[in-house]
């Protein structure tokens, strides 16, 4: 990041000369995949293809280059229909690169480098973590509308993913939460133990969009769609639009935004953890 | 396929393949992704059991997918309209209180 942002200054004739110090081909290659809000890539390719390369991975080329990671690893994804969806992202950028459209790829990128060294317990505890604030779980007092709204569309959300997981969380409205009993988070914590860590970073991200991780099991599970999910997620908002009207340059926005992010989280883990066959039977007539 | 409903298979893949065509032109038909989806929603379409749960599961994936491609075409398209125009530059903003930036012949002393 850092030296991005001196490549950036040097770039537009700033006065610091620190881009002295480092070497001229290592700041441009670190600039080549990095991009602050400021610094827009034009689009430099042509073609956007996939291949398969050395253990069956797939790896996405723009025009003859390889796509590389920020930190410059090659950009490798386990199946082909991730490897197509990235591509698809790449392919639909038109003058300029903006990844923060680029939601597949962000993950695939925070998947490969991890640039934060988290390792599997640390990803499953702080998602356990997450529970004791579970949105779901924090109910209101008043207005008594949004009360019953939130018992309504909550409630039975709350009761699914209890005889699902065989587990007891209930729901509080007092500040501190609800009371999360040990064997609910041990059954959680033996469920998220058989993800991957690829999938493990696409439901941490699920998480932190949707802030609850009783919504994003219920999307993963496939209990809720995306939409469903995003507009239980934003329950207080949408009944805030219902009362005093919609801005749409703030709450369409937010809203397509989250979607947008959910959806390409929960297409990650998915396609992290499939392994698909078909069987052909005979037509029998 | 009977009635299409709201979610139904042909709908979504319809709606996967228009969001295709928009996002990559007329010749989104040799494009990767084109060839993926049809083929992924032939691959689904026949199967004996009532509630078969790969048929569900690849149904959900397809939602999603859908649901991904029209979000971030709708966001992308509110930012451009509300938050693409970018910064003022100081002429524009000298401009909007009526002044004029002061003009230095020969460059000021840092300036290229």
């Amino acid at each position: 990041m850092f030296k991005s942002v001196i490549r950036l200054q040097s770039r537009l004739g700033g006065v610091i000369t620190f881009c002295k110090v480092f070497p001229r081909h290592e700041l441009f290659r670190n600039a080549m995949k990095y991009s602050t809000a400021s610094a827009e890539r034009k689009r430099f390719y042509q073609d956007v293809s996939i291949s398969q390369g050395e253990g069956g991975l797939y790896e996405v080329n723009l025009d003859r280059r390889k796509l590389k990671t920020p930190s410059g690893k090659l950009f490798t994804v386990p199946n082909e229909a991730l490897a197509i969806a990235v591509a698809t992202e790449w392919d639909a950028q038109k003058d300029s690169i903006r990844f923060y459209t680029m939601h597949l790829t962000t993950l695939c990128n925070t998947a490969l480098d991890n640039p934060t060294q988290r390792s599997k317990e640390q990803m499953i505890s702080a998602a356990l973590k997450f529970l004791e604030t579970d949105t779901i779980c924090y109910r209101v007092d008043e207005p008594p509308g949004l009360v019953e709204l939130q018992r309504n569309e909550w409630d039975p959300v709350l009761h699914w993913i209890e005889s699902r997981y065989n587990v007891t969380i209930g729901s509080s409205s007092s500040i501190l939460g609800p009371e999360i009993p040990e064997g609910t988070k041990e059954t959680f914590r033996q469920h998220l133990g058989s993800f991957s860590l690829w999938s493990l970073t696409g439901l941490e991200f699920v998480i932190t969009q949707l802030k609850s991780l009783i919504l994003s099991l219920g999307m993963l599970d496939r209990h809720l769609s995306v939409e469903r999910a995003v507009l239980l997620s934003r329950l207080e908002e949408e009944y805030q639009i219902r009362r005093w009207g919609n801005v749409e340059w703030a709450h369409d926005y937010d809203m397509y935004e989250l979607r947008a992010r959910t959806a390409a989280g929960a297409l990650f883990v998915h396609l992290s953890s499939e392994s698909s066959t078909i069987k052909h039977k005979l037509m029998q007539d | 396929m009977a009635m299409a409903s709201l979610s139904s298979p042909l709908r979504v893949c319809r709606g996967i393949l228009k969001e295709l065509r928009t996002i990559q032109g007329p010749s989104y038909k040799q494009s990767l992704a084109y060839n993926y989806v049809i083929d992924q929603f032939r691959k689904n379409k026949v199967t004996g059991e009532r509630y078969c749960r790969a048929q569900q599961e690849a149904h959900h994936a397809s939602l999603t997918y859908l649901c991904l491609l029209t979000s971030t075409r709708n966001h992308l398209a509110l930012h451009n309209l509300y938050h693409g125009k970018g910064e003022r530059s100081p002429e524009e903003v000298a401009g909007l209180v009526g002044l004029r930036l002061p003009t230095q012949p020969g460059g000021k002393g840092w300036e290229k």
